[in-house]
């Protein structure tokens, strides 16, 4: 008896998808494919600093993706996405402009701004039990307006404050973009919220089966609201990455960010309908649409083209792994 | 027998949805400088309700095709670049001699046809989830109005675009005029056909319809192929309208997200099962509305979107109202 | 009706889901005219047997044949062509369309190509006049109406079709007494009419009252058929068990701990219609059951104790002291140290997709787990420690809980409960749908349970669970206690008669109830 319930415990601390998750092995492989590719056309393709400056690109997906991976494991969404995204840079770069403390409180202060815009969301689902679909598409529309309303419809002329830009596009370790660190933090507290906590396995418990999860005794409606905060919380902090990185926020700097930390959450064999996905798949699902983005630019494909080939590798890639059970 | 209380109930959401569409007009119509000046004539709010028609009957196709896939417990993302991508192909076709253009209107309408027809295809013998299929169909849809048109540009035949978009006896808006008839030609045969009925059973219970033997497949395959079709109809209004093809993707996510939430103010439920195209028109409309609202207060219009989304966040809010009558908490969560 | 013609006739059917044998070389002969019910255990393969037949699964091997014809249905629409019509456990109406919709939805009547919508309701309308529920208007919502109605109108749906065989999968289990009365008078109706019935039912008294033949299945297997009459009940539940039927239940303390402080007490509960004045005590030690008719707010006395109702009056108390339960997490709290076992796992015990570990500690990680941080090890040793208190049958910790048999899966969501070790114990007819087996080691728990000190509320419709395991029964009806039956008390007789709200000597006007 010890000497399985030991057995059990070594297989509990192999990731999952080893065991019963093809989807987060098969988009690895696809990223090797990828790189492969890539280098048949540019030998800097393998090189490190080439590589690093894509995880860079990918660390600002990563990050916004990480706060939509935590509501898909709900069986939720988050459309609001975009303009928290936005509202957190132009928040960000706003604070910067009111001296010194401004400065200094700039990032948690864009961070502050999409929690507060994620709490709304997380409420409208939670408590007022309103479809995430809609919800989050009334905060968006909610945070475009008083973001047009504070910019008066141009980007705004107030630049990134210094830690934006060193956030983003500075050193802590040599050759390591800040970025990446702050990715690496993001994903490391993630992976530990997801499987160490009480909080993780309740996030999975609602995706699985609200019902049964409240009727374990679980407060669902506040786990919901505070992974929707969480959410807003890490667009937002994407955003002032994002820009701290451009220097500067621009009007609808979110739209790029929705459909492709979607599709990366996905990707990484997250269910749609939540309760089932690992961090790993995300992280993948990330990089894989990172690199075929940056590939696609590296081949001088068209705006076009890339859109139909980043279209049918989604869809290819589904079809692959990502299909539901046959019922009969 | 109160027979008419069974219909309100099953008419509810679009009953609803026409009462806030009415009283959003009457207020809009009202404050509107041009009645305030020239009082209730015929031109004036001929001129009035001409141009809000005209605003309004875009979001409405939109809002229509998404219907079709709503009630089928589906959605679809890729709604606004279907609409996208057919006024980019509008703008090549519909142009030339009287058969030209006519063959025109018809391929666009049969192109985006196909796309919806896809977008089943992968939904249904695919099986993926419809919202990340659309994403991805979406991508490639907004590509191939790339490809049509890398700059905005083209023409169409102006003679069809101003009678569809002009007035019917000088006082109707064609625009009006042609939503009825598609509403006539096709959501009236639909709703009443075996089909159409499978498509609300399939929406509220797969399995049950499944079941009862109920062709769910045809239904949702039928379902989207419709909603493409009326998309394409929104992206041949586009074109009548700016004369132009033009591949725009902020217009063409908008479209998408916009026709969500007219499809909710118009009482269609996003779980499946209930609600018409008619409810959906009257809750684009009254979106449409909504928006214009501050313009007739003569507030900056800088202050738009937030109005926008503040009345949005309010009336998806008062949904919540019937939780207060939730008496056993386990009902949440059904 | 001797030598009726044999109208449907399979023969060596086999059916596997991935490793596991639903159906094992089963045979099966249907004739006109008769009642044919099917009995057996849970997993005996009942099921699948009727899915087969209605066309929702396709077997692996074997023949059927219907009227002479060799038969394979590719859908269920399929088999309803050929005259075969299924009333399945799971309700199978759409909750948005009209009752006249989902009575026509598979071949609604047309004309010029659209759904006739006068026509569609005069058929409705003839149909449930013959189901006997012409109190169900034809254009309600069928999510507007209560339960017992969507069974009647799941029936008319199915006269509607015009069935040469009927099959009834438990239609019966939402009926109130009245209306399974008049399904009965319908089904002998339609017997003489000439249809084949197959009748599937756990309820013995039902089977005796209705079926002509019955043929009993094990493990996949058919392993007899006779004339129903020809056997005794112990006899049946022998062959559908396969061993001796007795010693089921442990034996009960010789007398009842009447001066120890109640746990648990209800003054004057209510809620809504549903609940009326309710007020009782539970021991330590004890174990109450709840019985009545199905659905006479017995689920709903449990919910609100639960912290589930909203708006209910009077007063709880725990340890005499009075308590404010406002939701499943003040009733787990080690102030109250309640567990309640739900109705149905699948939607309420259980997480299906996730691992048996994972749900084993879901409901008490927060005895595994600091600052909201999970001690694996603790977790681990907590549940190696359940699984085999309860011998709980798994192939590992990591595999799925939907992978277990019925039995296991409601094992998991008692001992997920049992890991907090609760002093009141809250159980939603748990027995239902699992094997005699663990129906058995289910009882012993609960009498372990109960030694250790918990007070039990036991609800199930199951009349001989009340008998074998509980020292009272508070047998409820419309809402209210309408007796209390103490040790000897508890007999069949008294159940029947109390929860029929009547005098113990007027039972046998009831034959239907229960014979």
């Amino acid at each position: 008896m010890s000497e399985t319930s030991a057995g059990n415990r070594i297989s509990g601390y192999l990731p999952a998808f080893v065991r019963r998750d093809p989807a987060v092995a098969t988009s690895f492989a696809c990223i090797l494919l990828l790189l492969l590719i890539g280098s048949l056309y540019s030998r800097n393709f393998l090189s490190l600093d080439y590589l690093l400056q894509q995880l860079k690109v990918a660390s600002f997906l990563g990050i916004i993706a990480t706060g939509m991976m935590l509501v898909i494991l709900l069986g939720q969404i988050d459309l609001s996405v975009p303009w928290v995204v936005t509202t957190g840079a132009m928040m960000a770069c706003a604070a910067a402009s009111y001296g010194p403390l401004g400065v200094a409180l700039s990032v948690p202060f864009g961070i502050l701004c999409g929690v507060a815009l994620g709490l709304l969301n997380g409420i409208g689902v939670a408590y007022l039990r309103i479809p995430s679909m809609i919800i989050t598409l009334a905060v968006n529309a909610v945070a475009q307006g008083l973001m047009v309303v504070y910019s008066g419809g141009f980007s705004p002329r107030d630049t990134a404050s210094v830690p934006m830009r060193y956030l983003a596009t500075g050193f802590l370790i040599p050759g390591v973009p800040n970025a990446v660190i702050m990715w690496a933090i993001v994903g490391g507290a993630t992976i530990f919220l997801l499987t160490r906590t009480t909080f993780g396995r309740a996030i999975y418990g609602i995706g699985n089966r609200e019902r049964a999860t409240y009727l374990s005794g679980i407060n669902t409606r506040r786990v919901v609201m505070i992974a929707f905060a969480i959410s807003g919380g890490l667009a937002a902090f994407g955003g002032v990455l994002l820009g701290g990185y451009a220097s500067k926020a621009a009007q609808a700097m979110g739209d790029a960010y929705l459909l492709p930390s979607i599709a990366a959450v996905v990707l990484g064999g997250t269910s749609i309908l939540g309760g089932r996905g690992t961090y790993l798949g995300t992280v993948a699902g990330v990089i894989l649409i990172t690199l075929l983005q940056s590939i696609l630019s590296v081949m001088q494909m068209p705006e076009a083209g890339r859109q139909v080939i980043y279209g049918l590798v989604i869809i290819g890639m589904l079809l692959l792994y990502g299909r539901e059970r046959l019922s009969r | 027998m109160k027979e008419w209380r069974f219909w309100v109930a099953e008419q509810r959401g679009t009953l609803l949805a026409l009462g806030i569409f009415v009283l959003m007009f009457a207020i809009y119509l009202f404050n509107h400088p041009a009645i305030e000046s020239q009082g209730f004539t015929t031109t004036s709010v001929s001129n009035v309700v001409n141009t809000a028609a005209n605003k309004g009957v875009l979001l409405a196709f939109i809002a229509m095709a998404q219907t079709f896939v709503v009630i089928t417990a589906g959605i679809d993302l890729s709604v606004g670049m279907v609409f996208t991508l057919t006024n980019c192909l509008a703008s090549w076709l519909v142009t030339g001699s009287p058969t030209q253009v006519a063959f025109g209107i018809v391929a666009v309408l049969a192109v985006g046809a196909l796309c919806g027809a896809v977008n089943g295809a992968i939904v249904i013998w695919g099986r993926l989830q419809p919202i990340v299929a659309t994403i991805a169909t979406g991508a490639i849809y907004y590509g191939i109005a790339l490809v049509l048109r890398p700059k905005p540009g083209g023409s169409v035949d102006e003679t069809v675009a101003d009678l569809l978009t002009g007035r019917v006896f000088g006082v109707i808006p064609a625009s009006l005029v042609t939503l009825l008839a598609v509403v006539l030609v096709i959501w009236v045969p639909f709703s009443r056909s075996v089909t159409g009925r499978a498509a609300y059973a399939t929406g509220s219970s797969e399995i049950a319809a499944y079941m009862s033997g109920v062709p769910t497949r045809r239904a949702k395959f039928v379902s989207y192929t419709l909603s493409g079709l009326l998309a394409s109809i929104g992206g041949l209004y586009l074109t009548f309208f700016t004369y132009t093809g033009e591949a725009a993707y902020a217009s063409g996510s908008a479209y998408t997200l916009f026709s969500i939430a007219a499809v909710v103010l118009g009482g269609v439920s996003l779980f499946g099962g209930t609600g018409s195209v008619i409810g959906a028109i009257f809750g684009a409309l009254a979106f449409r509305t909504i928006g214009d609202l501050l313009f007739v207060f003569d507030f900056d219009p800088l202050w738009q979107p937030l109005f926008q989304g503040v009345v949005l966040l309010l009336a998806v809010s008062l949904s919540a109202f019937s939780l207060f009558r939730v008496r056993n908490r386990l009902d949440w969560f059904a | 009706m001797e030598g009726a013609a044999p109208l449907l006739q399979m023969e060596g059917v086999s059916k596997r889901y991935g490793g596991v044998r639903a159906l094992e070389k089963a045979d099966l002969t249907v004739a006109t005219g008769r009642i044919h019910a099917i009995l057996g255990e849970n997993g005996a393969g009942k099921s699948t047997l009727i899915k087969i037949v209605a066309g929702v699964v396709a077997p692996d091997e074997g023949r059927m044949t219907l009227a002479g014809q060799e038969v394979r249905f590719a859908s269920p629409a399929a088999a309803n062509q050929a005259g075969i019509v299924c009333i399945f456990q799971e309700l199978s109406l759409i909750p948005e369309l009209s009752v006249a919709d989902n009575i026509v939805i598979s071949g609604p009547p047309k004309r010029f190509g659209m759904i006739d919508r006068r026509a569609q309701r005069r058929i409705a309308e003839e149909a449930l006049a013959r189901a006997g529920a012409e109190d169900v208007h034809p254009l309600a919502l069928v999510r507007d109406l209560p339960l017992s109605r969507r069974q009647m109108v799941e029936i008319a749906k199915a006269l509607a079709r015009n069935p040469r065989i009927l099959i009834l999968d438990e239609a019966t289990s939402a009926l109130t007494a009245a209306d399974v009365t008049k399904i009965f008078a319908v089904l002998k109706r339609l017997r003489t009419e000439g249809l084949a019935l197959l009748y599937i039912s756990h309820r013995m008294h039902e089977i005796a009252e209705l079926a002509d033949e019955c043929t009993v299945f094990r493990n996949g297997r058919n392993v007899a058929t006779y004339k129903a009459g020809t056997k005794s009940d112990t006899e049946v539940v022998e062959m559908m068990i396969g061993r001796e039927y007795s010693h089921v239940f442990p034996p009960k303390p010789m007398q009842m701990p009447s001066d120890k402080p109640p746990v648990l007490e209800a003054r004057g509960l209510s809620w809504t219609d549903r609940l009326k004045d309710i007020s009782f005590k539970v021991r330590a030690g004890e174990v109450v059951g709840l019985g009545g008719l199905d659905g006479q707010g017995q689920r709903e006395l449990l919910l609100a104790f639960f912290g589930v109702l909203r708006g209910t009056s009077g007063q709880i108390l725990v340890d005499g002291k009075p308590v404010s339960i406002s939701s499943p997490a003040t009733a787990r709290s080690d102030k109250v140290g309640m567990a309640l076992i739900p109705e149905d796992r699948k939607t309420e015990g259980l997480m299906l997709a996730m691992s048996v570990r994972d749900n084993l500690s879901f409901a008490a990680l927060d005895r595994v787990s600091r600052g909201g941080i999970v001690d694996r090890a603790a977790e681990e040793k907590l549940i190696d420690e359940m699984i085999s208190l309860l011998g709980i049958r798994t192939a590992g910790t990591d595999i799925p809980v939907a992978s277990l048999s019925g039995g296991n899966q409601q094992k998991v969501v008692i001992a997920k409960w049992m890991m907090r070790q609760p002093r009141i114990i809250l159980l939603n007819d748990p027995t239902r749908g699992i094997d005699v087996g663990t129906k058995q080691e289910i009882y012993q728990l609960l009498r372990k349970l109960a030694d250790g000190g918990a007070a039990i509320l036991f609800y199930s419709t199951d009349y001989d669970e009340l008998i074998g395991c509980c020292d009272r029964v508070l047998v409820l009806y419309d809402g209210a206690i309408k007796r209390e039956l103490v040790d000897a008390e508890i007999t069949e007789r008294a159940l029947v008669a109390s929860a029929l709200n009547i005098q113990a000597g007027e039972v046998g006007i009831l034959p239907a109830m229960r014979a």
